[in-house]
């Protein structure tokens, strides 16, 4: 279906071009030519940008269906204006063979809402002895390798795991935790962790095992991918790494650039995420190291957890936050209070992720997929759980109010979101 | 930041779940009202009529027959009817959830709980969902706090050394899984103690105590100079051989309280503990029997001390 | 509105008829706040053997449901046993009758008394219970809304006085 959106303020971080214009959508990509429209979008006083690319949001498929289904993730990913994602590894069973893989991209195919990107397990079962058939598991569709969140202890396994992934060129994604620092912890180990009691997870539990994987970067020249960095002395180790000229990159979780330890309150299991909120200095490093490149980009680090799994004690409760419906806001809120232009906001969330993703979306440019999003940046909408679509309810913005509300949502020329 | 769970909207004790973030007022109020509480346990009858026809459930969902059976005497003298459920071996192997478990006993008109649970903040989960009418305590909960205690510990500082505010405090021992230190500090520095040392083994001290107010020793021997209250803490049977220290015997020798150690405190410094005392590991025996030994009269001070928290917040 | 009865004129009148009845076994009680003040002056005035007993009837206040705890509650002291003993029971002014009923509770949890007299310096009536005074200072009419309340002076002079009820 041809397709015009008409007279938005045009963003396309790409290229840096920000102006009111129209885009032209022919045979599922952007198009040059003016051509005949059969569907109009009015998108005045609205922003017109490519679609949001996230690259980690739990989808919950296979084996997690009680807390969220394809259909209902799919569903919040464009309703955020989310138009592809890369999801982890962590479902039960783990994607670790290719039949698990093809299934999940078949099922997401099916559904034709966001472009799903399957991350493969890097080890058997997360389990961090053997090594995938990571050939197998490309050719079935995966875009790179991870452990999750289930970190990899064994340093001889870890070396060859990167030295076996940069022999076929594949990119490893991974969260810098020592297995047994982090062992036990719930909480930054500091002063609110002190305060409430809560096992602590030491800030140096990122740059020990950071520091291990920058050196096997140096001795495999794999192509690393960090992420969820968490303190800021894991920004400036990055901001080194990049400045020697390694082949990293690196992804922070939105909430982490907002949040601190200071949030968690008194015990809100909202704010009980992986890795934990550290401090506030952490937090004001790391949304300066998105600012400056050094992390490039945000991801929602979408975790749905039934209501169950949230109603416990502190320690008791499942890590992680819903996101896919709050990241285009959360980021947008970022970009303002560090007053970037909002090309550069969005680059964080589109262009970028991108760029390490390998996709030609995330840019609006003749030729290049026509996913894309419609959003008013000014209206305010409150986090409430029926305000979300994801099954996952569970978010420390519940009962805030948040600017940024997606009006239409485009994945290959098809309006697969809309709403007046 | 939310409102202070614990108060209602007057500001009033509605819940008590940590010491800290209380006005003293509040904390003056309880010792106060525990003194008068001390003279009724005093009596032949030791019992009033205040929470008659009352029902206070004592949640544990994790063991503890000292502490419940202190909780259950002042709520029996305060005339209130008692349920003792020892969660631990019952609903919650059964697979019930924390919240079910409560909703069943709201459902069977319950005024007060007394909750002790092994995880940090357990109580604060159970004070947001009970409904408006009903009150909960916090016997302890994970490493976070273990307010009357704090409270019991306060009152036998005050009743032997009247002003806290020059006085030299050390609490010694395992502090970093320790829910007494913590409701004991944020007590000592909102009663404006002076100088509240944490002395034990870095092991052994939470990561940045030194944001709770407290100042760090990690030799007793200067860390108990010219101290007027010396708090020995209880050392796990678990913690003693392993990661954290080598062994019982390594600890007693550089943190446990002896005659020859006290001396250096002040001729009329006081020595306490929560209990069950570990003689030999953290305390001689000398000292936990000696004339500074403060450690019985803990014991009775926290009946007057939680019939005086049950019934303020009871009648909130 | 008729003028208060002066608080000091009372007391050697009311001291005199006590007088007439007290042995040396008898042992006087004084209910905090102002029953208190009341019954230092009368113990001394009557130069009774037996210690000043005194009470803070907190913990037996029938209305606990709906006013939650009073704030700073004094402890009691009995010093002297109570058990088949006379009593005079000291409140400063009577009204409806309760705040003598919880008094009477927290005795008999110390003992059972050969006999119990109410003393008050002043009467307001507005009875709720069945209970008087055996010997009262004044009959003290006090308008709607108002409360008669005992006040000392730094100088330890008693007065009544008029506020509004809370």
């Amino acid at each position: 279906m041809d397709l015009l959106i008409r007279g938005g303020r045009v963003i396309d971080p790409a290229s840096g071009r920000d102006e009111v214009g129209d885009v032209f959508v022919s045979e599922g990509k952007i198009s040059e030519k003016k051509i005949k429209a059969e569907k109009t979008i009015d998108a005045k006083g609205l922003v017109v940008a490519p679609g949001l690319i996230d690259l980690a949001a739990r989808l919950r498929e296979p084996g997690y269906e009680y807390k969220a289904t394809l259909e209902s993730e799919m569903d919040a990913a464009v309703a955020g204006g989310v138009t592809s994602l890369a999801c982890p590894p962590d479902t039960d069973p783990p994607l670790d063979e290719p039949g698990l893989v093809d299934m999940l991209r078949r099922r997401a195919k099916a559904l034709s809402r966001a472009r799903v990107y399957p991350v493969g397990a890097l080890t058997v079962k997360l389990a961090g002895e053997r090594l995938t058939e990571m050939a197998e598991l490309a050719e079935a569709g995966c875009v790179a390798f991870s452990q999750a969140n289930a970190p990899l202890a064994d340093t001889q396994v870890l070396w060859r795991a990167l030295q076996y992934a940069a022999t076929f060129g594949f990119a490893v994604w991974l969260r810098a935790e020592d297995r047994w620092l982090g062992r036990d912890g719930v909480a930054h180990d500091g002063e609110v962790a002190t305060r409430l009691g809560l096992p602590g997870i030491p800030s140096f539990a990122e740059t020990i095992a950071l520091a291990t994987l920058l050196q096997l970067v140096r001795a495999t020249g794999t192509r690393l991918h960090l992420c969820r960095l968490s303190t800021a002395v894991g920004v400036d180790m990055v901001r080194a790494a990049k400045k020697e000229g390694l082949p990293v990159s690196c992804d922070v979780g939105i909430h982490h650039v907002h949040l601190s330890e200071m949030d968690l309150g008194y015990f809100d299991a909202h704010c009980r995420l992986e890795p934990p909120l550290r401090s506030q200095r952490d937090r004001d490093a790391l949304a300066a190291g998105l600012a400056d490149g050094t992390i490039d980009c945000a991801v929602s680090d979408h975790t749905p957890v039934d209501e169950d799994q949230k109603q416990l004690p502190f320690a008791e409760a499942e890590p992680g936050a819903t996101g896919l419906e709050l990241l285009l806001p959360l980021a947008l809120k970022w970009g303002e209070e560090r007053k970037l232009p909002l090309a550069a906001a969005l680059a964080r969330v589109t262009s970028e992720p991108a760029r390490i993703l390998g996709v030609p979306s995330g840019r609006i440019q003749p030729g290049a997929p026509a996913d894309l999003v419609v959003f008013d940046p000014q209206l305010l909408f409150r986090v409430v759980p029926e305000a979300l679509r994801s099954q996952g309810k569970n978010s420390p913005y519940l009962g805030y109010e948040l600017a940024g509300r997606v009006r239409a949502t485009l994945v290959a020329g098809n309006v697969v979101f809309e709403q007046p | 930041m939310q409102r202070n769970p614990q108060l209602n909207a007057s500001g009033e004790l509605q819940h008590l779940l940590s010491i800290e973030g209380l006005p003293r007022e509040i904390l003056l109020q309880i010792l106060d009202t525990a003194e008068s509480f001390a003279g009724v346990t005093e009596r032949e009858v030791k019992k009033v009529p205040l929470l008659r026809g009352k029902s206070v459930f004592n949640l544990f969902f994790e063991a503890s027959t000292r502490t419940r059976t202190t909780f259950e005497i002042a709520a029996k003298r305060l005339s209130a009817d008692v349920i003792n459920l020892n969660i631990a071996v019952s609903s919650q192997s059964k697979g019930e959830s924390l919240l079910d478990t409560v909703a069943n006993l709201s459902a069977m008109q319950a005024d007060l709980f007394v909750v002790r649970h092994a995880s940090s903040g357990a109580p604060y989960l159970i004070a947001r969902h009970v409904k408006p009418h009903e009150h909960v305590i916090n016997a302890g909960d994970g490493r976070h706090a273990h307010p009357t205690q704090g409270l019991l510990d306060l009152y036998t500082i005050r009743h032997y050394k009247q002003d806290f505010s020059r006085l030299t405090v050390a609490i010694v021992g395992d502090l970093l899984h320790s829910r007494v230190a913590r409701s004991l500090i944020h007590g000592l520095t909102t009663l404006g103690v002076p100088e509240v040392r944490a002395i034990g083994p870095q092991t052994l001290l939470p990561a940045g105590v030194e944001s709770l107010g407290v100042r760090v020793f990690h030799d007793m021997r200067s860390g108990l100079r010219d101290c007027d209250v010396v708090v020995m803490l209880r050392l796990q049977s678990e913690r003693m051989n392993g990661a954290l220290l080598p062994s019982a015997q390594e600890f007693f020798k550089h943190y446990g309280l002896t005659a020859e150690k006290l001396a250096l405190a002040r001729p009329d410094a006081i020595v306490m503990h929560p209990g069950p005392m570990n003689r030999g590991v953290e305390i001689d025996s000398s000292v936990a029997d000696g004339p500074h030994s403060v450690i019985l009269p803990q014991v009775t001070f926290g009946i007057a001390v939680r019939m005086a928290v049950m019934s303020i917040v009871a009648g909130n | 509105m008729k003028k208060l009865p002066d608080a000091e004129a009372l007391l050697p009148g009311l001291a005199a008829e006590l007088g007439a009845r007290v042995s040396p076994a008898t042992a006087m009680i004084g209910l905090y706040t102002g029953g208190a003040w009341l019954a230092e002056r009368l113990h001394a005035l009557l130069g009774l053997k037996q210690p000043l007993g005194l009470m803070d009837i907190a913990f037996y206040r029938d209305d606990y449901a709906k006013e939650g705890l009073k704030h700073d509650p004094k402890r009691t002291r009995i010093p002297f046993e109570v058990e088949g003993r006379d009593l005079l029971l000291v409140d400063d002014v009577l009204y409806t009758g309760r705040t003598v009923r919880a008094a009477m509770n927290e005795l008999f949890d110390y003992g059972r008394p050969r006999s119990i007299a109410l003393v008050v310096l002043a009467d307001r009536g507005g009875r709720q219970l069945p209970i008087c005074a055996q010997h009262c200072g004044a009959q003290v009419e006090v308008p709607e809304g108002m409360r008669l309340r005992l006040k000392r002076a730094a100088d330890g002079r008693l007065s009544l006085e008029l506020e509004r009820a809370a």
